[in-house]
């Protein structure tokens, strides 16, 4: 469950929780020597690359690390704007 | 007979290596095995004083290897246990003195004529942590349930992974029920999920581990306090045995959730 959920259901930032929070991104830096800074220029870089060829909302692009076993993974969820429907002509 | 070689290592020092060592060559001594420990910390010798054997040091690891004494010269037999032997760390020389080919061979002859051969490493992840790994079949990561703890021992684990001796299995040492309830101590689920390795031992802290090392009698002698009898769990569970996890009072009923950690992501 997402933290804020977490919060959100009155479930309280203990000690232990930050923690643990903090060592989560502790130890995806760890892993994969990529620091929040990398990982954000990346996540730009991704965007550029692919909005070049498709129709794209920065804003809706959601790039996580998830964590499978001890392997990191890199998800990426990016939504395509539907292609605009020619209405009777041809360009 | 060919041993086992299992080797303790941590990352983070002061979490509890060579308490767990001392522990698990004691507890599989008393299963009737026959054990032998090498303290594998070049130079900060350590393993002899919470083994009590430290007033019958002759000869030491680095005698062995550079070939000052026969390898039965060095293994200090403990005399409260059938078959219990130490092989002590040399104290003046450094870990440059060994090598990691060096522990291969020397473990090699051992296998021949005892059960488990236990290394205990020491902290960090230079020469004398490779030397204790290089003739490994089995890695022991201890950890405490503390930010840097967790953090060493996750690149421990990554660099066992790398050296094809994993995977690591996992001792949590010094949790303290209390603060776990009151939610200022990480769980062993919460460390279980975040390094992601086979757990194989939940400690207590417990003052009696002072105790009992204060008195050169390591704890797992006493099978009735908490932490001796979590030391014995473990050397059970080396040997292959089911043995439940005690419970320390964990959060969340910790110890019904514990299979479903491995499960894929998502659902914890
Ligand atoms: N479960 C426990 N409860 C209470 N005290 C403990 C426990 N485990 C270890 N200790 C204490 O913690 C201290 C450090 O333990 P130990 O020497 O085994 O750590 P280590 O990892 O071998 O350290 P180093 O990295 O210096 O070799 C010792 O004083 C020991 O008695
Ligand atoms: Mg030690």
């Amino acid at each position: 469950m997402p933290d804020w959920l977490d919060r959100l259901f009155g479930k309280e930032t203990t000690s232990a929780n930050q923690a643990k929070d903090r060592l989560k991104l502790v130890l995806i830096n760890d892993r994969t020597d990529l620091s929040p800074h990398e990982m954000e220029i990346m996540k730009n870089e991704l965007i550029e690359v692919i909005a070049r060829h498709v129709d794209i909302d920065p804003d809706a692009v959601h790039i996580s690390m998830t964590q499978e076993g001890r392997e990191q993974r890199l998800v990426a969820d990016i939504p395509i704007r539907p292609v605009k429907r020619r209405g009777g002509r041809t360009k | 007979m060919s041993a086992s070689v299992v080797t303790i290592c941590s990352g983070k020092g002061g979490v509890g290596k060579t308490t767990t060592t001392a522990n698990l060559a004691v507890a599989l001594a008393l299963t009737g095995k026959k054990v032998v420990c090498i303290d594998g910390d070049i130079g900060l010798r350590n393993l002899d004083v919470v083994l009590g054997l430290e007033n019958r040091i002759v000869y030491d690891l680095v005698d062995v290897i550079e070939g000052r004494c026969r390898l039965r010269q060095a293994m200090i037999r403990d005399k409260r246990l059938p078959e219990l032997y130490l092989i002590p760390a040399a104290q003046t020389r450094d870990k440059s003195a060994v090598s990691p080919s060096d522990m291969v061979r020397l473990c090699d002859e051992l296998r021949q004529d005892c059960d488990w051969i236990l290394i205990d490493s020491p902290a960090g992840i230079e020469r004398g942590f490779r030397n204790a790994i290089a003739p490994a079949d089995t890695v022991i990561v201890v950890t405490n349930p503390e930010v840097s703890a967790v953090r060493d021992a996750d690149r421990i684990i990554g660099i066992v992974e790398a050296e094809e001796k994993g995977p690591a299995r996992l001792v949590i040492n010094r949790v303290n029920p209390g603060m776990v309830k009151r939610g200022d101590m990480l769980t062993a689920e919460d460390v279980l999920e975040l390094l992601a390795i086979e757990l194989i031992g939940i400690v207590p802290e417990d003052e009696n581990v002072i105790i009992s090392t204060n008195r050169g009698q390591p704890i797992a002698l006493d099978g009735k306090t908490r932490a001796g009898m979590a030391f014995n769990n473990i050397a059970r569970r080396l040997q292959g045995e089911k043995v439940p996890f005690l419970d320390l009072e964990q959060k969340d009923g910790f110890f019904h959730r514990i299979s479903r950690i491995f499960k894929p992501a998502g659902e914890v």
